[in-house]
């Protein structure tokens, strides 16, 4: 075998691992996101990645000895990855955690801490194999962190593939098999070609062994759908599944689904049948009978805070934005629509609702007067011109989205101060823009959605923006009307009456007056009139200030409408839990911050440790500048990946597309970077990529891609696609090559501590993926991208005092 | 004495001890329960003072207090969080379902002013702790239960602990009780998007219906509807919490 092919085989192998690991990362993410809610399964998942920072510590204390035995060695951790991931997951979710009960209870901590520690087995495997590589075989180091990242980038788009394509569960059999590929192919260096063929045979075998119950997902008992299937009768009818969620449908003939949000409490009728559709267990959204004509058996469609803006305009051309299982759309027909577009994100949903269920929708999706749209709604509201005299943003978020809180830390461009403009400019002249959400005390993102509102009418011109907002309330849902004209007295005079109708009560109109705000759904201080009113008045911003919760509008550079976690509140909170005052903590957020509290002094024990080890052998000058330089750049890769997949997302409007594109090319373009950091190390000092990066950030983000954006922001998928892959790429490749080069100068000048350093960097990844969401936060994503330039700055700094060019 | 009496008496004597020593054990663990109970009980008179501003109520008819004095909330627990039984807060009792917050328990309770009269309907049984703990203030407590299992548990649980004026049924919630209707006071003890009319059309003039909005473990609101004499239907909305989202200066 040549020397070509040899060495083909370890970089081969390198890549698989890497790309098997990314992908179960992403896996794990879908996986536990059903099993849980979303916010535990990011946090389990940040945490179980210092799998990757135990890997430096074990390499570093026992490295020399693996080196001498490097092939079975790394064969043995990719097939213990392979294992691990599937075995690990099994038995993840059948620890009984209960994330809602966190508050509550302290024995939850421990089953979390639990559950990180055991899904970080398999990340600790996958870790070392690629540590191992570049201990044992230090001259190919740029070649094999190339691979490493070739593979992270091929693995991050494969990922997505295997959940378009596959169940969850052949996804973690295809991890499996790839494990066992890698385990099989780095024996072509030796070179064992059968030993390597009995691997991948094995690991086939394994892959399809697998129980399928041990890999599928189990939806926890406090979600919606468990609930909902221990009613007599009740049952899953058709299942799909991709990146975009899991979704359920059933249909409950003895105990009927009766779902309709801000329904007045003057409606004796009783709801038409129903379907359910779930989102990963949870989410209500319902398919309802139909016969395809206005019909009085659907007139309770109309006494919901949601039917408010019919009564302003007649026989409407009506965006609906979100439209799911197609409630909304249905409510507008009956409502005298003549025309509907639905936007809707997700195929499946949509192929559900229009194709597998269409005689019990009574084909609502295919009436000649809907249009079904599959787009991103920010997506669809940017790249059309179309107007419209109603549109309707989707509920914020759900019922257990509102009462836990949990939500805080996802990023959302549809409430931004930018949307509500976007959609103000898609109005006709007598057009209408609502918004309808569940709404409970003291009030949260009602205020800061109102606020957001007049922010964004303000933005637009609009001198006197309360003459142009309307919002009324019920027991539990809230719905705000954005309008293009001034609202007129006959407006008002038919808002006033549609809420003595149905008995809800108005919290803003032109000329509302104080004593018609609370009298039907009387609440102790009507904080949501007043808040209105202040929000209106001559110092807004003093009331934001005030406020005990963040209701600052949410901008595109802060697109986090669902956090209103504010630090001075929290310990008023807390003395009032027992009364029940968890509900009001924002836990998204804090939840990050307990993740960050974790895994920072677990970050140091792990560097810490092995730095004792290393100094009894051979001490180093210098070690720490040595690990602030991987600390940086472990922290600021992180940093601009995230803030520029955020960056894209909204850019392309899609976000699995942008997913797909951010992270490929970033992560393939780096390995290019690091396949080709041995020839700039040969001429230039090694702080040379940190600084360029220093200085091309900061001019990427504040002028590139705002003209970018604004010049393509009309244009179509696949240009967009690769317009962002073309501007990511050169930027990717100087990402590549500061750690290869660290590396490679340590390699030459202090070998040991190469595992170090390998296990820095992963402990700082860690860190940089909690940090980056709680400083976009708090200052937005720009301010992630200058912290990441700051670091490169730093790190530059520290290259250039490392001693330059290698001979 | 023959052998085999012998061994017969010896047997009979270890039993009666044993028996004896489990007894005591058993009463060291009322009593302990017992205690629990009272500071149970103290916790929540605390929160009812602290909070009153919002709830409209700083204190708790004293008959609610003494009854939840009595009532062994530890009996209406799972095994495995009978330490807990008397913390104040929700605890799982399986099929997804939750034994509410002893404090939220109590304020729902003293909402629906009581009489001993009173006929009082329940949505969702649960454990069967809340039905309990009405059937010591009221004549007659109807409570249904969708969950077969949970419906079945609780009927047993309660027969156990004597309570006869509890009558629990299987069914689907949204119906009431037609047969029983009206009802003086209605509690719907899980948190639902809407209130189903027929239990609005149950409910008596000048009757009151409790209904907690939020997820299982955080009760963020209750809802009080009250029907007027006139019919109509005035809803509160209450804070659990004594919270002002506001800084002083407004």
């Amino acid at each position: 075998m040549s020397p070509l092919q040899t060495r083909s085989g370890l970089a081969l192998s390198v890549a698989l691992v890497s790309a098997a690991a990314l992908a179960y990362q992403l896996l794990l993410m879908r996986l536990l996101g059903i099993v849980h809610w979303y916010p535990f399964a990011a946090m389990i998942v940040s945490l179980a990645l210092l799998g990757h920072g135990i890997s430096g510590t074990v390499l570093a204390v026992w490295g020399s000895a693996a080196r001498r035995r490097f092939l079975p060695l790394f064969s043995a951790c990719a097939a213990g990855f392979a294992l691990s991931a599937a075995l690990c997951f099994a038995v993840a979710q059948r620890v009984p955690f209960n994330g809602l009960e966190l508050v509550w209870n302290p024995g939850q901590v421990l089953r979390l801490a639990l559950l990180y520690l055991l899904l970080s087995v398999p990340f600790l495997f996958a870790a070392t194999c690629i540590g191992l590589a570049l201990i044992a075989r230090d001259a190919q180091i740029a070649r094999l962190y190339a691979a490493d990242l070739v593979g992270a980038g091929i693995g991050a788009a494969a990922a997505i593939g295997l959940m378009l394509a596959l169940s969850l569960a052949d996804g973690l059999r295809v991890v499996t098999l790839s494990g066992f590929a890698a385990a099989g192919l780095v024996w072509l260096e030796a070179p064992r070609p059968r030993r390597a063929l009995a691997l991948v045979l094995l690991g086939a075998a394994v892959a399809w062994l697998w129980p399928a119950e041990w890999l599928t997902p189990q939806v926890n008992a406090f979600k919606g759908l468990s609930k909902a299937l221990l009613v007599e009768n009740t049952r899953v009818i058709a299942e799909r599944s991709s990146p975009l969620g899991l979704l359920d449908v059933i249909e409950s003939p003895s105990v009927p689904l009766r779902h309709v949000p801000g329904l007045s409490l003057t409606t004796t009728m009783e709801p038409a049948p129903q379907l359910g559709m779930f989102t990963d267990g949870d989410d209500l959204g319902v398919i309802t009978a139909w016969d395809g004509s206005a019909s009085p058996a659907l007139d309770y469609l109309g006494a919901t805070t949601s039917a408010l803006p019919f009564a302003l305009v007649s026989s409407p051309r009506v965006l609906v934005l979100g439209a799911g299982a197609g409630a909304d759309v249905l409510q507008a027909l009956q409502l005298g629509a003549r025309a509907v577009v639905a936007v809707d994100l997700n195929p499946q949903r949509v192929a559900l609702a229009r194709e597998t269920f269409a005689d019990f929708a009574g084909h609502l999706y295919s009436d000649p007067r809907v249009r079904v749209v599959i787009a991103d709604a920010r997506g669809y509201l940017r790249a059309n011109a179309e107007t419209f005299d109603l549109i309707e943003f989707p509920p914020a978020d759900s019922l257990a989205g509102a009462g836990a809180g949990v939500q805080a830390a996802a990023d959302s461009f549809l409430y931004t101060v930018e949307a509500l403009r976007e959609a103000h400019a898609r109005l006709g002249d007598r057009g209408v823009l609502a918004i309808t959400r569940w709404e409970s005390g003291p009030p949260r993102a009602s205020l800061k959605l109102f606020a957001t509102a007049v922010a964004a009418l303000r933005a637009q011109g609009v001198v006197d923006p309360g003459r142009h907002l309307a919002a009324i309330r019920s027991w539990n849902t809230s719905t705000l009307l954005l309008t293009r004209r001034t609202l007129d007295a006959e407006d008002t005079a038919r808002i006033a009456a549609f809420c003595d109708r149905l008995a809800f009560d108005p919290v803003h109109y032109p000329g509302l007056a104080a004593d018609s705000a609370n009298r039907y759904n009387i609440v102790t201080t009507p904080w949501l009139y007043q808040g209105a009113q202040a929000l209106l008045g001559p110092d807004p911003a003093q009331y934001v200030r005030d406020y005990k919760f963040a209701i600052a509008p949410a901008t595109d550079d802060r697109p986090f409408f669902h956090n209103f976690f504010r630090w001075r509140t929290l310990p008023e909170l807390w003395r009032l839990r027992g009364a029940g005052a968890a509900a009001l903590l924002d836990s998204g957020y804090l939840m990050l911050a307990a993740a960050l509290a974790q895994a920072v002094p677990l970050a140091l024990v792990l560097v810490l440790v092995p730095l004792l080890a290393l100094r009894r052998a051979a001490p180093l000058r210098g070690q720490w500048r040595t690990a602030a330089y991987f600390l940086a750049l472990g922290l600021a890769f992180l940093f601009v990946e995230l803030a520029l997949l955020s960056r894209f997302t909204l850019f392309i409007g899609s976000p699995l597309l942008a997913a797909t594109v951010v992270l490929g090319t970033l992560l393939v373009f780096a390995g290019v970077g690091s396949a080709a950091s041995p020839f700039v190390r040969a001429r230039h000092p090694i702080g040379l990529a940190a600084t360029a990066l220093a200085i091309a950030l900061p001019l990427v983000d504040g002028v590139v891609l705002p003209v970018l954006f604004a010049n393509a922001a009309a244009w179509a998928l696949v240009p967009k696609a690769l317009v962002s892959a073309a501007t990511l790429a050169p930027l990717a490749v100087v990402m590549g090559m500061p750690f290869p080069l660290g590396l490679a100068h340590l390699a030459q000048t202090a070998p040991g501590f190469v595992p170090w350093a390998w296990g820095i960097n992963g402990c700082a990844s860690v860190i940089s993926a909690l940090l980056a969401v709680l400083i976009a936060i708090d200052f937005g994503y720009g301010s992630v991208i200058f912290a990441a330039a700051a670091l490169y700055a730093f790190a530059a700094m520290l290259g250039w005092t490392m001693g330059g060019r290698s001979s | 004495m023959n052998p085999t009496r012998r061994r017969f008496v010896q047997l009979v004597v270890m039993i009666a001890g044993l028996g004896i020593a489990i007894t005591s054990a058993a009463g060291d663990e009322e009593a302990h329960f017992v205690s629990e109970r009272a500071a149970m009980v103290k916790d929540i008179a605390t929160l009812a003072r602290f909070t009153g501003s919002d709830s409209g109520r700083s204190v708790f008819d004293a008959r609610v207090m003494s009854v939840l004095n009595r009532v062994p909330r530890h009996r209406f627990v799972p095994e495995d969080e009978l330490g807990s039984a008397y913390a104040n807060r929700p605890l799982s009792i399986g099929y997804g379902q939750t034994i509410s917050q002893p404090y939220i328990v109590a304020l729902m309770t003293d909402l629906l002013d009581l009489r001993p009269g009173h006929r009082v309907l329940e949505i969702g049984t649960g454990s069967g702790y809340q039905a309990a703990i009405l059937a010591e203030l009221v004549q007659q407590v109807y409570s249904i239960e969708i969950v077969a299992p949970l419906a079945e548990q609780a009927r047993a649980r309660l027969a156990a602990l004597g309570y006869a004026n509890i009558e629990v049924r299987n069914a689907d919630g949204y119906y009431g009780w037609p047969e029983q209707a009206p009802f003086d006071a209605i509690v719907v003890t899980a948190a639902a998007g809407s209130i189903p009319p027929p239990l609005i059309q149950q409910l008596k003039t000048g009757g009151r219906l409790v209904i907690p909005v939020g997820s299982q473990f955080f009760t963020q609101t209750l809802m009080l509807v009250e029907k007027r004499d006139d019919g109509k239907l005035v809803t509160r909305e209450l804070m659990p919490v004594a919270f002002v989202p506001l800084t002083g200066r407004h």
